[in-house]
């Protein structure tokens, strides 16, 4: 009985049977086989040689794995106009910084809307919560326009500066702190904390689960961005523009193509699970509740 | 550092006014960055958006004001539209709360695993959603000719006897569309709900164990679903907006436009208009009508969750 072990080993949960154990584990296994179908096909594509990357029918698992991709990508990345460094330090700047940033700000907006009361604050909050509602695809042009009017066309700031305040950041966090106990807070009030300090020290350590969740999902939002809209300037341009460059090759750069997709999808993997088992940990080590 | 005689001298300044204000004034001090950039990135060009769907706009000339003519037009002259709505509120009705469902369950299923298996199976159920892949895996199953993988079992196991257009045929187009969507609902509400299985405090567990409940589902009602309100609202606002706002699987398993617009909905109709005809003004009217929907049913849908665990 393999499954068991799976389960939390030292704080046995309550109210658990053996039989809906074992019904949970089985569903997840014919569910995952599913889900997990765009990583494989992703890996194994990365991994084919040309001749059966264009094997018709298709199939999804490779037969002779090889790295030729990779290198046929290193080759292509060498020959670019702009050296490949230049690409990464752009979108290290964009993702950064706007990853960061919009962590930041949404949360440190998100406090006062969660825990305080003051003039303004239903119809500040109700405004971020219906503006997830109104399509991007209209709202792109007066944006254009307005990124226009303040000079910060082809800059980093056309494309970091809105990502700093998309509203469903704001919504998440104030969400989880909500949740907070509001003796948490005062207590440290009475030891004389301004209200920064305790945002800083007391609130954000307390909703790690939530601020690791909205970097996720930001981080995924930023690295998507191929910036193509806003930076013109070849130097300004981020890694996703030039990857999809490559991918845009067509058949000859088929090889290449598959190795781009599995870094594309690749990086924001990586972030994921560094995150998202952080997640998890803090569950052991926070004992917040009073 | 305070001292009591300052902490008495603060007490009694809490009760007036000036306090009060200089207090909220922190407040406003925190909100300040992240609502100043929202003004000008989202509130301004929403206003501008409302704006231009009273106007004939082409992207080239200034608008023209035509009052409500676009809206008229909409739901008067637009028989596409009206095609395009109904494929829209059946997708919702159904996507909206299977995904939500999904995500409860699948978010509350892996809650039950521990340390790093956790993270995997996480990763594995968020994998359509961040690998960005989707279409082509959907595309190679749903693939018309007898090498498409659906066709070729339907056909091994001799349910159907010759293979099936699947996105040319229209009457399989909106419910193929439906299942790639539920295949892909596990997504921000998903994630939000991970992480908000964290926060619901465990000792209520014990009481609650002690106070008779007897298993994992009464639990989940009685316990964790009343300790997570805030998240449930959260994942409901993000569902709504994704099952309203669902374009980009038609349009890249079904094309735009799709064989007799069977997989057309509002949004593939406003990037129809917005991206391809460069009618502004019209795409501009159909993201406000979209918009009032999306806010009805929030309305609605908001309710429903109050009273969740009573």
């Amino acid at each position: 009985m393999k499954t068991i072990r799976l389960f939390k080993p030292k704080q046995k949960k309550l109210n658990r049977s053996m039989a809906g154990n074992t019904l949970l584990f089985i569903l997840m296994a014919i569910c995952g086989v599913f889900m997990a179908l765009p990583i494989v096909m992703i890996v194994n594509n990365a991994l084919k040689p040309l001749d059966e990357l264009f094997q018709f029918p298709p199939k999804i698992f490779v037969r002779n794995p090889t790295f030729e991709n990779f290198s046929d990508l290193f080759v292509v990345m060498n020959d670019s106009w702009v050296p490949f460094s230049r690409y990464i330090l752009n979108t290290v700047i964009i993702t950064g910084f706007g990853t960061l940033g919009h962590v930041i700000l949404a949360s440190l907006a998100a406090y006062p809307l969660a825990k305080h009361n003051f003039p303004g604050k239903n119809l500040l909050f109700g405004m971020v919560v219906l503006s997830m509602m109104f399509s991007w695809t209209v709202t792109q042009i007066p944006t254009y326009m307005i990124v226009s009017w303040l000079h910060i066309n082809n800059n980093f700031l056309a494309l970091i500066l809105p990502a700093w305040q998309f509203g469903m950041g704001l919504y998440l966090m104030k969400q989880f702190m909500e949740q907070l106990p509001d003796s948490l807070m005062e207590s440290a009030r009475l030891d004389g904390a301004t209200e920064f300090q305790i945002f800083w020290k007391i609130v954000m350590p307390n909703v790690k689960p939530a601020w690791l969740t909205l970097a996720i999902f930001q981080f995924q939002q930023m690295w998507a961005n191929t910036g193509s809209m806003y930076l013109r300037d070849e130097q300004l341009k981020p890694m996703q523009f030039a990857l999809q460059q490559i991918t845009g090759g067509g058949t000859a750069r088929a090889g290449a193509s598959a190795a781009v997709t599995f870094i594309i999808a690749a990086i924001p993997i990586i972030f994921f699970l560094v995150c998202q088992s952080n997640v998890i940990e803090t569950m052991t080590t926070s004992g917040m509740k009073d | 550092m305070a001292t009591s005689e300052n902490l008495s001298e603060i007490a009694k300044r809490q009760k007036k006014l000036g306090y009060q204000i200089k207090k909220n004034r922190s407040c406003y001090l925190m909100l300040a960055p992240y609502f100043i950039l929202f003004f000008v990135f989202t509130v301004l060009p929403v206003l501008i958006s409302v704006g231009l769907s009273f106007t004939y706009f082409n992207m080239l000339e200034m608008p023209r004001f035509t009052g409500w003519a676009n809206y008229i037009r909409l739901f008067l002259e637009d028989d596409i539209f009206l095609i395009a709505l109904k494929n829209t509120l059946l997708f919702a009705v159904i996507t909206g709360p299977v995904s939500y469902m999904l995500c409860l369950l699948f978010a509350w299923i892996i809650n039950e695993f521990s340390g790093k298996f956790r993270a995997f199976l996480t990763l594995i159920f968020y994998a359509p959603s961040i690998c960005g892949n989707a279409y082509m895996v959907w595309s190679l199953i749903l693939s018309g000719d007898r090498y498409g993988y659906l066709n070729g079992i339907l056909l091994k196991l001799g349910i159907i006897n010759e293979q099936i257009l699947w996105m040319q045929t229209e009457k399989y187009i909106l419910p193929m569309l439906i299942v790639v969507q539920l295949w892909l609902s596990l997504g921000t509400g998903f994630l939000s709900f991970i992480a908000g299985l964290q926060t619901v405090d465990k000792s209520l567990y014990e009481a609650a164990a002690l106070d008779g409940v007897k298993n994992r589902w009464q639990e989940l009602w009685y316990v964790t679903l009343p300790s997570m309100k805030p998240q449930l609202m959260f994942g409901a606002v993000m569902q709504i907006t994704q099952s309203f706002a669902v374009a980009d699987i038609s349009i890249q398993l079904a094309g735009n436009p799709s064989i007799n617009y069977a997989g057309a909905t509002v949004v593939t109709h406003l990037l129809d208009y917005g991206s391809t005809r460069f009618d502004m003004g019209y795409a501009s009217a159909i993201a406000t009508v979209l918009f009032l929907l999306m806010v009805g049913t929030n309305k609605l849908v908001q309710k429903v969750l109050r009273r969740v665990g009573e």
